[in-house]
């Protein structure tokens, strides 16, 4: 590397943060328009360490590392693998898509792009790092700007939201600190280094007691059942722009720690505890699906649809088969991609409707054709169509999971059906049916929300028809997990 | 670029193309899809040729693959497949023609040809699939897009509940579809159908594969107990309703049966369930077309017991013939439903009792009408004679007797309710006003009904034994035809002309009474009921599924975030002891604990002397 890429699309937004307070408050566009520029900017840059990531090689990329407090063994380290670069990609586009998303933000515009733009450089950092210093620091940063998203620009319930959703996930994450620092003081290498502890083993009831620490700090954040109560509150309450970013971006951040630091550090205890995990996921899937079918609120049922969507991806990484693993991580960015245009088209359609409740919607299809056929297609897509992506994670999840977990994998097939239900059941009184006076002269979507919407249209198409190159980039990382895993 | 994938890719061109600029090219849209079949028929016929000339092309690239694990997909070329091109391109090409006819004005055209197109490419890739994982996404293609067309005119409340219903349905059978593939590939390690039909998989591990993808088939072609979605779907367009009934969907699950037929062989048991399943399909449906009174539901059960007929067929072991009444079949049923919509588009109304003496009015649409009655009532030399009876023939030979006897009996309901439909609509005085205005559609709707009927008429002597059987010579590779049966093909000639008799007698003249059956007589009732098979669904899953997605919902508010919430509260409660610090800010609390992790880190590195 002869520039520091890497760090560079990390910390543009956060320069962008700070450049932005040069902004006067009241000049709302140009706040838009910059956040804008930096994002896609990053994006750009984005593309050239996708383009020049060496696919099918094992190992991290990009990698930079410098001591940073030498004493107590911290350094700043970063790099992305097989595991990481697909999801840093996907935070970069959905920053963008968010950023558009928040178009018609009125109030305190500024500070709502600076704390996007902040939310970026946390999300981006936690994909990248390779210390677990560095990884907490971006972990924490991901939880404040959210917590201000949804508590200042959130709907009519947004206190509450707010600060479930902060002291749920602290919680969280300080059950993940205590494990981070368990291994540092145990391991005896003085190093905060994820690659070097990675190395070392772990055993008995030490391993036990980080394994629990850990596996609580990322159940939450997934969610796993019974852990994900906070979860329909903060996405129904959280603007169109925080719920896209938290079912896209920030419940990946679970599964991808699930991977990056249990499955690798404590392979032993992944394995003693995975049918554990995999009945609490099974739970997840049916508990999601079923919730889901009982929502009368559109914004909730899409929420509680990633809980059973999340499900299958924890099913898919505790079945410990290259199979299941390539598809539960092709499934993150699917469900990213899914889930956050259907967050995307809910928030849409309630800018207009100012209502999310199915049964007052219904006959938009006839009103806004645009915003209505968008829908129907991410619904489609989330109930697993063949041709998109979500179909390609979800076969891959299902055939790499049968061996290990037989009763399982045949429940899981058995609610798609419910999932189809809920699905179908959205499209049918929320977007079909006749058109209703009270939806008179609302405006079909604009340019600028058919623009956020499209790389996700086309990105969903494009990975359901044609997966193969996609899984060339994820496989390496999973040999390298499973290495870990069967040399335990 | 091969010309078989051409054949596939045009359709799909169209229907992106369409997606796009369909709203702005209204009805000149209809060019675009039509002028892409055209070609794609002509193709497909080149192929037919080839493969009738010894060819064979089958050409494979990798879809997705992780180490050894390889999911492919290709272009399999062989007589099944070009004989399903053909008959597919046609017939969606002559739906295509008429729906120009039969569509005009409507406001979204564009899309209507649009969503055709992509139908007709999704079941391309279903029939030139050499493997599962193909099929499946073909399948599932093909349900979408069905789903989208019937609910082509989603205004209407009906039209959206058959959507749903008939997407809901076939996916219901597809799970079975899912899990069978998901054991195929434990116990075969592949999905690549040649490669599953070369090895010797255990008896009873085949037949629970098997049965599991017939359960998809049961679900696609609306076999018993799955075949409820099929009548609704009459809610789309008349043209759609010929296209599914006829070439795409209900023939998706046939054929599915038909391409996985070594696997079927390699457990026997699995074609017995199929041969049960078609037979009480082919009867039932045949009872409630009895007491149907609209013109495209009688149709539509009519289509549900002819696919009961190819399954019957398929199960007692007589493949060639089941397939061949998949093709006449394919031609004679969208003859009849573009019959029905000419008839509709006359009338305005689908009340078989609104009409009655259009046969003078409409005379290109009542001989063709009567042409495909004729086929599917059995009576020769009409396409559906010829199919039919070597079905009838291999359950006899095969000494399936019962099947043989109810496959008999379902002859004389099928000529009995099809000319109870002639009779009242083309014949007699006309009932109401409804046929006032009547008159024959236009050249555009016309001309594919002549051509059908040309095909409803003709196509069944190519597997008769008038040409030596040549159909069956040719998809069954070579496999000796059965030397023809004339006993059974007398008799159910017979059958089928005493059933058009009874017809003639209850409707044309007075001799059989018309109160032969009361209106409140128990079976009358269970059929115009339709066997309270859509009232089952309702109370057996729907109502529960709903009861026990509400008790998660509230199990979920009360106890799981009820935990939650008490827990936050106890947490409050010891927080009541130290109110000095207490100051209500988030961000006060969230600096404490860092505060105490920072002590504690601290504390610990000095406990354990790391420096």
């Amino acid at each position: 590397m002869s520039y520091p890429l890497l760090t560079i699309t990390i910390f543009l937004p956060l320069l962008g943060a700070v450049l932005m307070q040069l902004i006067p408050r009241e000049k709302a566009t140009a706040a838009r328009w910059a956040a804008l520029s930096i994002t896609i900017l990053d994006l750009l840059l984005g593309i050239s360490l996708v383009t020049g990531f060496k696919v099918g090689e094992q190992g991290m990329q990009f990698v930079q590392k410098f001591a940073w407090i030498k004493t107590a063994g911290i350094s700043y380290y970063v790099g992305l693998d097989g595991l990481s670069m697909p999801l840093y990609a996907l935070t970069l586009l959905l920053s963008i898509v968010a950023i558009l998303a928040s178009w018609s933000i009125k109030e305190r515009v500024r500070e709502h792009y600076s704390l996007l733009l902040l939310l970026e450089v946390g999300m981006l950092g936690t994909f990248a790092a390779l210390d677990f210093v560095v990884f907490y620091i971006f972990w924490e940063l991901v939880l404040i700007p959210m917590y201000f998203i949804i508590g200042v620009w959130g709907g009519e319930n947004r206190n509450y939201a707010a600060l479930k959703f902060f002291i749920y996930t602290f919680a969280g994450s300080v059950l993940m600190l205590v494990g981070i620092l368990a291994l540092y003081l145990t391991s005896g290498l003085g190093t905060f280094d994820m690659v070097q502890i990675m190395q070392s083993g772990y055993h008995g009831a030490l391993a036990t007691f980080i394994f629990v620490m850990f596996f609580l700090g990322f159940a939450v954040k997934v969610p796993i059942f019974p852990f994900h109560t906070w979860l329909p509150d903060a996405h129904v309450q959280a603007p169109t722009a925080g719920s896209v970013l938290l079912a896209g971006v920030l419940l990946k951040m679970g599964t991808y720690a699930f991977i990056r630091i249990i499955a690798q550090i404590l392979p032993g205890e992944f394995q003693r505890f995975a049918p554990f995990i995999a009945v609490l996921a099974i739970i997840s899937i049916i508990y999601g699906a079923l919730t889901a079918l009982a929502q009368k609120d559109l914004k909730k049922m899409v929420a509680y649809s990633s809980v059973s969507h999340m499900g299958y991806i924890m099913l898919g990484i505790v079945a410990l088969t290259p199979v299941a693993l390539n598809g539960a991580i092709l499934q993150m960015v699917n469900h990213g991609l899914i889930t956050g245009l259907l967050f995307l088209i809910v928030g849409y359609i309630y800018e207009r409707t100012h209502t999310r409740d199915i049964s007052k919607l219904g006959g938009l299809q006839v009103k806004i054709p645009i915003l209505g056929g968008m829908f129907v297609f991410a619904a489609l897509a989330s109930l697993g169509l063949p041709g998109l992506s979500g179909f390609v994670g979800e076969i891959l999840i299902l055939f790499g999971s049968y061996a290990p977990y037989k009763i399982y994998t045949i429940l899981a097939i058995v609610t798609l059906a419910l999932t189809s239900f809920y699905l179908i059941r959205a499209n049918q009184n929320a977007i079909f049916g006749a058109g209703k006076t009270e939806h008179e002269g609302y405006k079909d979507a604009n340019g600028r929300e058919l623009i956020s919407a499209l790389p996700l249209i086309i990105l969903i198409a494009i990975i359901g028809v044609y997966p193969k190159p996609f899984l060339h980039y994820i496989d390496p990382a999973v040999n390298t997990v499973l290495q870990m895993i069967r040399g335990s | 670029m091969n010309y078989l994938s051409i054949i596939l890719l045009l359709p799909v061109l169209s229907f992106l193309v369409l997606v796009v600029f369909g709203k702005k090219w209204g009805e000149k849209s209809a060019y675009v899809s039509i002028g892409a079949m055209v070609v794609s028929f002509a193709l497909s016929i080149y192929a037919l040729l080839f493969v009738m000339g010894g060819g064979h092309t089958e050409i494979t690239f990798t879809w997705a693959s992780i180490g050894s694990f390889k999911l492919t997909f290709g272009l399999l070329l062989d007589a099944l497949s070009a004989m399903m091109l053909v008959v597919v391109t046609i017939v969606s090409l002559l739906v295509q023609i008429f729906s120009f006819g039969y569509m005009h004005g409507d406001k979204r055209i564009g899309w209507f040809y649009a969503c055709l197109s992509m139908f007709t490419a999704s079941m391309l890739l279903l029939v030139y699939s050499p493997n599962y994982v193909q099929i499946y996404m073909a399948w599932e293609g093909v349900g979408v897009f069905s789903y989208l067309l019937i609910g082509f005119w989603f205004e209407k409340r009906s039209a959206s509940d058959a959507a749903k219903k008939a997407f809901m349905v076939t996916r219901f059978g597809d799970l079975g579809f899912g899990v069978g593939l998901v054991l195929l590939y434990i116990v075969a390690g592949t999905l690549d159908m040649d490669k599953v039909f070369a090895m010797h998989l255990p008896e009873a591990t085949a037949a629970l594969i098997a049965i599991l993808f017939f359960c998809g088939a049961v679900g696609k072609s609306a076999q018993f107990p799955l075949h409820v979605w099929l009548p609704d779907a009459m809610e789309g367009p008349t043209p759609v309703s010929a296209l599914i009934h006829s070439a795409t969907m209900v023939a998706a699950g046939v054929y599915l049966v038909a391409r996985s037929y070594p696997l079927f062989e390699m457990g026997p048991v699995s074609l017995e369930v199929v041969a049960i399943i078609g037979t009480i399909t082919a009867f039932m449906a045949a009872t409630i077309a009895l007491t149907a009174t609209d013109i495209k539901k009688v149709l539509a059960y009519s289509t549900i017991s002819q696919l009961g007929y190819m399954m019957m067929g398929l199960g007692v072991g007589a493949y060639a013939a089941g397939v061949f009444h998949l093709m006449t079949h394919a031609f004679f049923k969208p003859l009849l439903f573009l019959g029905a919509g000419s008839v509709i588009h006359a009338v305005h109304s689908q009340e078989i009792f609104d009409m009655g003496g259009l046969g003078k009015k409409m005379k290109i649409t009542s001989i063709t009408f009567l042409i495909g009655g004729l086929a599917l009532a059995g009576i020769p030399p009409f396409a559906g004679f010829w199919s039919k009876d070597e079905i009838l023939a291999g359950a006899f030979a095969s000494g399936h007797i019962t099947i043989f006897i109810f496959g008999l009996l379902t002859v004389l309901l099928t000529a009995f309710y099809t000319f109870r439909l002639i009779f009242i609509v083309f014949f007699g005085k006309p009932r109401g006003h409804h046929g006032d205005h009547a008159h024959e559609s236009p050249a555009v709707m016309s001309m594919p009904l002549i051509i059908l009927g040309f095909f409803a008429l003709t196509a069944g002597l190519i597997g008769s034994p008038f040409a030596q059987n040549a159909f069956q010579g040719f998809i069954a590779h070579g496999h000796e035809a059965e030397a023809p049966n004339y006993m059974v093909m007398g008799a159910s000639c017979i059958i089928a002309l005493i059933g058009i008799g009874f017809a003639y007698m209850k409707y044309m003249t007075n001799v059989l009474p018309s109160n032969v059956i009361s209106k409140d007589n128990f079976f009358y009732k269970l059929l115009v009921n339709k066997y309270y098979m859509d009232e089952f669904y309702y109370y057996a899953l729907i109502v529960p599924t709903h009861a026990v997605a509400r008790a998660a919902l509230a199990f979920d508010q009360k106890v799981v975030d009820g935990a939650v919430n008490g827990v936050a509260w106890v947490s409050m409660q010891f927080g009541k002891g130290l109110r000095h610090i207490q100051t209500g800010y988030v961000q006060n609390y969230a600096l404490y604990m860092v505060i105490g992790l920072v002590v504690l880190l601290i504390w610990s590195i000095k406990i354990l002397g790391l420096f």
